[in-house]
């Protein structure tokens, strides 16, 4: 068990791209963390790293006590599951189980036990003597986990691990994931590209862009209280609102309606200051009714409804700003009816409109921790 | 392992990506086009094949069983005299030393030198930059596409006793080395001469072994002789067998050496096409060389057909 720690690392491919550049980023004994962005955006670059796959171009890499920038992979005790998962085809599942401990001249029957035992534990028994072409998606990752862990290693990685399977199972393939590094208590970082796996394993995650991490912080923090628009319009199923705003009079103007400032921005901003106001659709809600007059509510006009299941995202047209709120489907509104847009108290948040940063947020959110985040705000 | 953990997909799971065998209705009409058009089809193939295969094959089976001359009586009017020649030529103790020089010749400078150094060249080249690997390859390909002739004279240069350009390197005047080493300079001169052919194939066979296959590896900390047991040869092992199948064929029918060697000094490198060719055109035995071809080609089936069931096992 131990934690990983990067200090500045840098990682420049030839030709002087910078897929990984110049990150301090901890990640804690036991933690399961999620690195998190669009392609190209340097994630799988830095878990090869971590993995030694790739050589560091600068600074330092360290997990648990140890320096292993300059050590090759096979001695950094960490193992990796691929996302085509990269059993080898000739072998059979117990042998591929075994494989890192046969490199290690365990003995045959010893490790063919231990694989057996590993095996066991990850449902597959009954399997051991089959090749992995004769096995279904779901298992071949289960072999390829059994072989990560009959390793025994100090650290996991695994490269996109759940896009290899379809649909349903993915979702079951997600919570057996979640519960196995429980169980397991070793630190394990996974690159994934999507928002929603992301949020559903991490204890932890950092969301990257061009080789920097824009944010680090729990789920919960990086949903609810974005570092910037980026993360904003990144994370999340249904894209937030960002919407261009003045402060006004300790007020925000949108969409030709004066809002109250979200609480905790009230010292954070000036007036006449340019800001993005952002609120995510699932925190507004929709009503035809006349507010009061203290309420702060935007109106508009229902373009599009699109269906999302137990819900509906209704697209509202409030003087050419088009906001999407996340409609109960009992409550779908008709095309073209109007009425009046509300935030959550608490839920909204304004962004710098130059630096795009954060500039506040409502009570009642948690706060990130500072000094993890070496390029967040 | 802590307490093993619940398979929670074992019913979506039931979709696998399991080999399914197409259960073809075999009715020998697979097109639907009747066996008329179908034939009619296949006519062409089968009629080249039928004139440039099988027709020179059977004819060289007939002149194998015929006392027929380049010159002299036996020209005009051949006689049918049996299996006289392919008896003849089993007994021949000349024919004999021409088939295991042969073999040494195969084993050494094909089954060995080719297959080994196109391989390590494939396997150094992986990791190069592509320029400079297009212009290796590019070499090295010349060794192959350069004609016969041109090469020969090429090595007969390098390897001559007086100012050849080996003699030179190695300060070694005056060793002749075609007289002293003459199935040695014909091995090596083999082996640089269709390495390209091993390289280029090895190549496009690693580049097909899945990259993570080597990480995992890498990752289990093997290194270049465990990566090359458990993850390289298992997965080009078809690539092994056809390129051995292929420069075993080539190697076995060459008969450039002829054009540096002649077959001598003394017969030393008077591999059985050679030797064919000195039986047939020289001493002007035509029968007894058509007899010596048939021969030759059945070895040739034997060969491929070994290697061919291999291949077929390996795919079961």
């Amino acid at each position: 068990m131990a934690a990983i720690t990067t200090h500045h690392l840098v990682k420049e491919y030839p030709g002087g791209v910078r897929a990984v550049d110049g990150l301090d980023l901890t990640i804690d004994d036991g933690e399961f963390f999620a690195l998190l962005g669009p392609s190209g955006c340097g994630k799988t670059t830095l878990l090869r790293t971590i993995a030694g796959l790739e050589s560091a171009t600068d600074g330092r890499l360290h997990i648990g006590d140890r320096d292993v920038t300059d050590l090759q992979p096979g001695q950094r005790q960490v193992a990796m599951v691929f996302q085509d998962y990269a059993l080898f085809p000739h072998m059979s599942v117990a042998d591929n189980i075994a494989y890192p401990l046969k490199i290690q001249k365990v003995d045959k029957g010893e490790r063919l036990a231990k694989a057996e035992d590993v095996g066991a534990g990850l449902s597959l028994d009954g399997l051991m003597a089959r090749r992995p072409g004769q096995l279904s998606g779901g298992q071949q990752q289960r072999v390829a986990l059994a072989r990560a862990v009959a390793s025994n290693p100090q650290v996991f990685l695994f490269d996109e691990p759940l896009s290899n399977l379809d649909a349903r199972l993915r979702l079951e393939a997600r919570t057996f994931l979640k519960r196995l590094q429980r169980d397991l208590g070793v630190t394990t970082v996974f690159v994934t590209h999507d928002q929603a796996e992301a949020l559903a394993l991490a204890d932890r995650m950092a969301i990257m862009r061009d080789g920097r991490i824009q944010q680090v912080g729990s789920p919960r923090e990086v949903f609810a209280r974005p570092a910037n628009t980026f993360v904003a319009g990144f994370v999340g199923s249904t894209p937030m609102n960002l919407h261009p705003a003045v402060v006004e009079g300790g007020r925000v103007s949108l969409a030709g309606t004066s809002l109250s400032l979200p609480p905790d921005t009230a010292g954070a901003v000036t007036d006449g200051q340019k800001v993005i106001w952002g609120a995510r659709p699932e925190y507004l809600s929709w009503s035809p009714s006349t507010p009061a007059p203290d309420d702060d509510a935007v109106e508009g006009e229902v373009t599009v409804a699109e269906n999302l299941g137990a819900s509906v995202l209704v697209t509202v047209n409030a003087q050419d700003t088009l906001i999407q709120v996340v409609v109960d489907e009992e409550n779908e509104p008709d095309i073209g009816a109007r009425g009046w847009v509300r935030a959550r108290p608490g839920r909204t948040l304004l962004f710098d409109a130059e630096s795009e940063e954060l500039l506040g947020a409502s009570p009642g959110v948690p706060t990130v921790s500072a000094g993890t985040a070496g390029e967040s705000a | 392992m802590t307490a093993p953990l619940q398979q929670t997909d074992a019913a979506p799971a039931g979709q696998p990506e399991q080999p399914r065998r197409r259960t073809a209705v075999d009715d020998g009409d697979a097109a639907g086009l009747g066996r008329g058009r179908a034939a009619a089809f296949v006519a062409p193939a089968m009629l080249l094949i039928a004139v440039f295969l099988i027709f020179p094959a059977i004819w060289t089976l007939y002149l194998g069983l015929t006392n027929w001359r380049l010159t002299g009586l036996a020209a005009a009017e051949p006689e049918f005299v049996g299996a006289d020649n392919y008896l003849d030529a089993l007994n021949d103790p000349a024919f004999r030393t021409s088939l295991m020089l042969t073999l040494a010749f195969v084993f050494f400078s094909a089954v060995v030198g080719q297959s080994i150094l196109g391989f390590s060249l494939a396997w150094a080249f992986r990791r190069l930059r592509q320029g400079i690997r297009t212009v290796v390859e590019t070499v090295v390909l010349m060794a192959w596409i350069i004609p016969a002739s041109v090469i020969a004279f090429l090595w007969i240069a390098l390897l001559a006793r007086r100012d050849g350009t080996l003699n030179a390197l190695l300060g070694t005047e005056g060793t002749a080395w075609l007289l002293e080493y003459p199935m040695q300079s014909i091995i090596i001169f083999n082996i640089w001469n269709g390495t390209a052919f091993s390289m280029l194939l090895f190549s496009s066979a690693l580049a097909a072994v899945p990259p993570s296959q080597f990480e995992t590896a890498k990752m289990s900390g093997a290194g270049t002789l465990a990566t090359l047991r458990d993850v390289v040869f298992p997965n080009i092992r078809g690539h092994v067998l056809t390129n051995t199948l292929l420069i075993t064929l080539w190697t076995f029918n060459v008969f450039a050496p002829y054009l540096i060697t002649a077959g001598g000094p003394e017969g030393r490198t008077e591999i059985l096409g050679i030797y064919i060719y000195r039986v047939a055109l020289k001493e002007g035995a035509l029968g007894e060389g058509a007899a010596l071809s048939l021969i030759m080609i059945l070895i040739n089936l034997v060969v491929a057909s070994v290697y061919l069931r291999l291949l077929r096992e390996r795919k079961t």
